[in-house]
């Protein structure tokens, strides 16, 4: 105690003072994901998204040790959008700015229009869809979660660098799938790659487990990619996890199976560990005793970014994180062998991609050789002069 | 002919440097991350002698003072493992704490300063009794390790936390936290103690510190073009030991920069191996060495020239380097 008080005392001779300590609460706004996936391996935990911001704020009191700051974290799961609204208000209530939210994008828009009188802020960790980075963007909402089109982009690359350029799409029959497939058709268009025909997968219902459940998926999956033209892997594009995940091995054609199943793009994940990853992982596995996953990934990052901005601006005010996030210095390190920085003009973390097979990062993407004039993280997703985001 | 007069330099060479053995053959032990071992260099011939078996994930390498020991962090193992120097074989281990990295050793050679990064800790150790002896608690991820010239200061990075954390070596106390771009990796005093300076890895940035008024003086950045910016990634720091020039390697940018250490201008970028992690000088300071990860070798670098003139092959992804009298 008598050491820690001695370091914190010094601390402040050496940093710019501040007048005392600073108690930060961050906000966690969730709403529970599906249950049913089809591996029980991804089944969500109860403190999914949550266990991210938890150890995000124990490396910011580490830290906060020596700057005269705590964090804290206050969690609202919901149980649905409609819930949102008196969250928000209970979390504003409380004093609480700065919100981490894990909510779909039309839950994730509302939000923000609760919050449009206020100086609250508020950190995308899941939603991808390009909308809320494009027409519906929100001066009050920051991504760190990636786009479907950065997320499409990553993949795309790896699949050109091997000189896999024939795909074939099975998409399913929800909207997402739709906006999703969208984000390839682009990837394709633009990297010189070719979706040589597209096929749909209808969701009819049904739940996922099942006894015996693979001796019908093995004769099913083969029926449903049979008679395709000749393409190099098998795109599969099912943001609801319905069927992508039955598709590995049992296509008609022995090819490889890439997108939402076999090797999938994404912000992290729990098998990743170069560039000092292995820490992290460490970290959050001795706390909560499972793997890291996406969304853990990037509500730790929101965090990260709050305790780098509260640190260096010496200040917990919005205002004073928002321009210290569209500072030219701005940068942080997340496990990813380069810094992340913000696209100011969408207020959408601008990152590397990770492939993986989930097991392991197979690849990361920006690939060798695709170029850009400013950053070549620039050659994910859609950039400056593409935008129709409009920041209000 | 040619012969003659390689024997007549060879003869002059004698006679300027004396009847003694040429003072200028030394060895340089380079550890290889996934190669679980560390290549010997004879640096007179610029190439490998020898490749000795060590515990696995090798990085941070330290020679002690007579340079008969050299301390090897054995990530994978959980170890300092220690190396005769002379018989290159291991004659025992250190308690590190878990996956080791970086360490330093206090001038008199009697404790080795070692980060723990899973618990936030940097620890001591007494290098006679191989026994800790206490421990300091730091920021997130404690990585980078110095010591000044004269060991009343120790500095420590935090790679999470952005700090250097500045700790009185008598007292183990810390006496200053100082705030420098992000995922600080390495840190190397001049050698008058005028200077701290500090690689910041992913901020791609050296912070030069002022140790005694225990503040940040000035910053460096890099720009090389063609090169974006996020592959700038500073990490090793070589001062010379008259303190006028120093190297810095520049990881995946394969390169090391030459600065100016007392105008803090960049001179010159020399194009190196790939992934270039840390540097090494001969102790004549005629050469410069540079561990190369992803290509496999070392870069020389002749310092007088500001050349690079050889890559020595060694093992599988060289990351730490360091050079003694043979």
């Amino acid at each position: 105690m008598k050491r820690f008080v001695a370091a914190l005392c010094l601390a402040l001779l050496a940093l710019p003072a501040m007048a005392e300590p600073v108690a930060i609460k961050v906000g966690v706004l969730r709403q529970e994901h599906s249950r049913e996936t089809l591996s029980i391996l991804d089944i969500p935990a109860a403190d999914d998204a949550l266990a991210g911001a938890l150890l995000g704020a124990i490396d910011n009191n580490t830290t906060g040790k020596f700057t005269g700051q705590t964090f804290d974290v206050v969690d609202e799961k919901i149980a649905g959008a409609a819930d949102a609204p008196a969250a928000l208000d209970r979390l504003t209530g409380a004093g609480v700015a700065l919100i981490i939210v894990d909510l779909p994008a039309d839950a994730l828009l509302a939000a923000s229009d609760h919050l449009k009188d206020s100086s609250a802020l508020l950190f995308n960790v899941s939603a991808p869809d390009e909308l809320l980075r494009e027409e519906a963007c929100r001066a009050n909402v920051f991504h760190v979660a990636p786009s479907r089109a950065m997320l499409a982009d990553g993949l795309a690359q790896y699949l050109v660098w091997k000189k896999w350029p024939r795909w074939l799409m099975i998409k399913g029959s929800h909207p997402e799938d739709e906006l999703l497939a969208q984000a390839y058709r682009r990837a394709a268009k633009k990297f010189g790659a070719k979706i040589v025909e597209e096929r749909v997968y209808e969701d009819l219902g049904g739940g996922r487990r099942s006894d015996s459940g693979h001796t019908q998926t093995q004769r099913q999956m083969p029926m449903l990619t049979q008679n395709a033209p000749a393409y190099d892997v098998l795109l599969a594009v099912d943001e609801n996890g319905v069927f992508g995940g039955y598709l590995p091995y049992r296509t008609w054609d022995p090819r490889p199976v890439v997108g939402s199943a076999g090797l999938f793009p994404t912000n992290w994940d729990p098998g990743h560990e170069q560039w000092g990853a292995q820490q992290l992982q460490n970290r959050f596995r001795q706390n909560y005793r499972r793997g890291m996953n996406a969304r853990d990934n990037a509500a730790w990052l929101a965090m990260r970014i709050i305790g780098e901005a509260t640190t260096r601006t010496q200040s917990a005010a919005p205002d004073k994180l928002r321009d210290f996030m569209h500072g030219a210095d701005f940068s942080i390190a997340a496990f990813k062998g380069v810094r992340l920085s913000l696209r100011g003009w969408s207020q959408q973390l601008r990152q590397p991609i990770l492939l993986s097979d989930g097991r392991m990062t197979v690849s990361v993407s920006p690939q060798e050789g695709f170029l850009h004039q400013l950053t070549e993280l620039d050659t994910l997703g859609l950039d400056q002069p593409e935008t129709k985001c409009r920041l209000k | 002919m040619q012969v003659e007069m390689k024997k007549h330099i060879f003869m002059l060479a004698l006679l300027s440097f004396g009847a003694a053995s040429p003072a200028f053959a030394y060895r340089a032990y380079v550890s290889n991350e996934k190669g679980n071992s560390i290549t010997v260099i004879d640096t007179d011939k610029l190439e490998a002698i020898e490749t000795v078996k060590v515990g696995r994930r090798p990085r941070g390498v330290e020679l002690t003072k007579d340079g008969a020991e050299l301390f090897i962090c054995a990530g994978d193992d959980d170890a300092i493992q220690v190396l005769d120097t002379k018989t290159l074989s291991i004659t025992g281990k250190l308690p590190s704490g878990p996956d080791p990295e970086l360490l330093t050793l206090s001038p008199g050679g009697e404790t080795i300063y070692v980060s723990n990064e899973n618990d936030n800790l940097v620890t001591l150790i007494d290098v006679k009794r191989r026994e800790q002896i206490g421990d300091i608690p730091v920021g997130v991820e404690p990585e980078g390790m110095a010591i000044s010239p004269d060991g009343g200061m120790l500095v420590n990075t935090s790679e999470t936390t952005n700090m250097a954390h500045l700790i009185d070596t008598k007292t183990k106390e810390i006496v200053a936290n100082i705030l420098v771009d992000s995922r600080p990796r390495y840190a190397e005093f001049k050698k008058d103690g005028s200077e701290l300076w500090v690689s910041s890895e992913v901020g791609g940035t050296i912070s030069v510190i002022d140790p005694k008024k225990r503040e940040l003086k000035q910053k460096i950045s890099f720009e090389i073009p063609g090169m974006s910016k996020e592959s700038i990634q500073p990490i090793g720091i070589s001062l010379t030991k008259d303190g006028k020039r120093a190297f810095v390697a520049l990881g995946p940018a394969n390169r090391v920069a030459v600065i100016d250490a007392e105008s803090k201008k960049i001179e010159k970028y020399l194009l190196v191996g790939q992934r270039v992690w840390h540097l090494a000088f001969t102790p004549d300071e005629k050469y410069l060495l540079t561990a190369n990860g992803v290509s496999n070798d070392v870069s020389v670098i002749d310092v007088a020239a500001l050349k690079v003139i050889k890559s020595i092959p060694v093992g599988a992804f060289p990351w730490g380097v360091v050079v003694a009298p043979q």
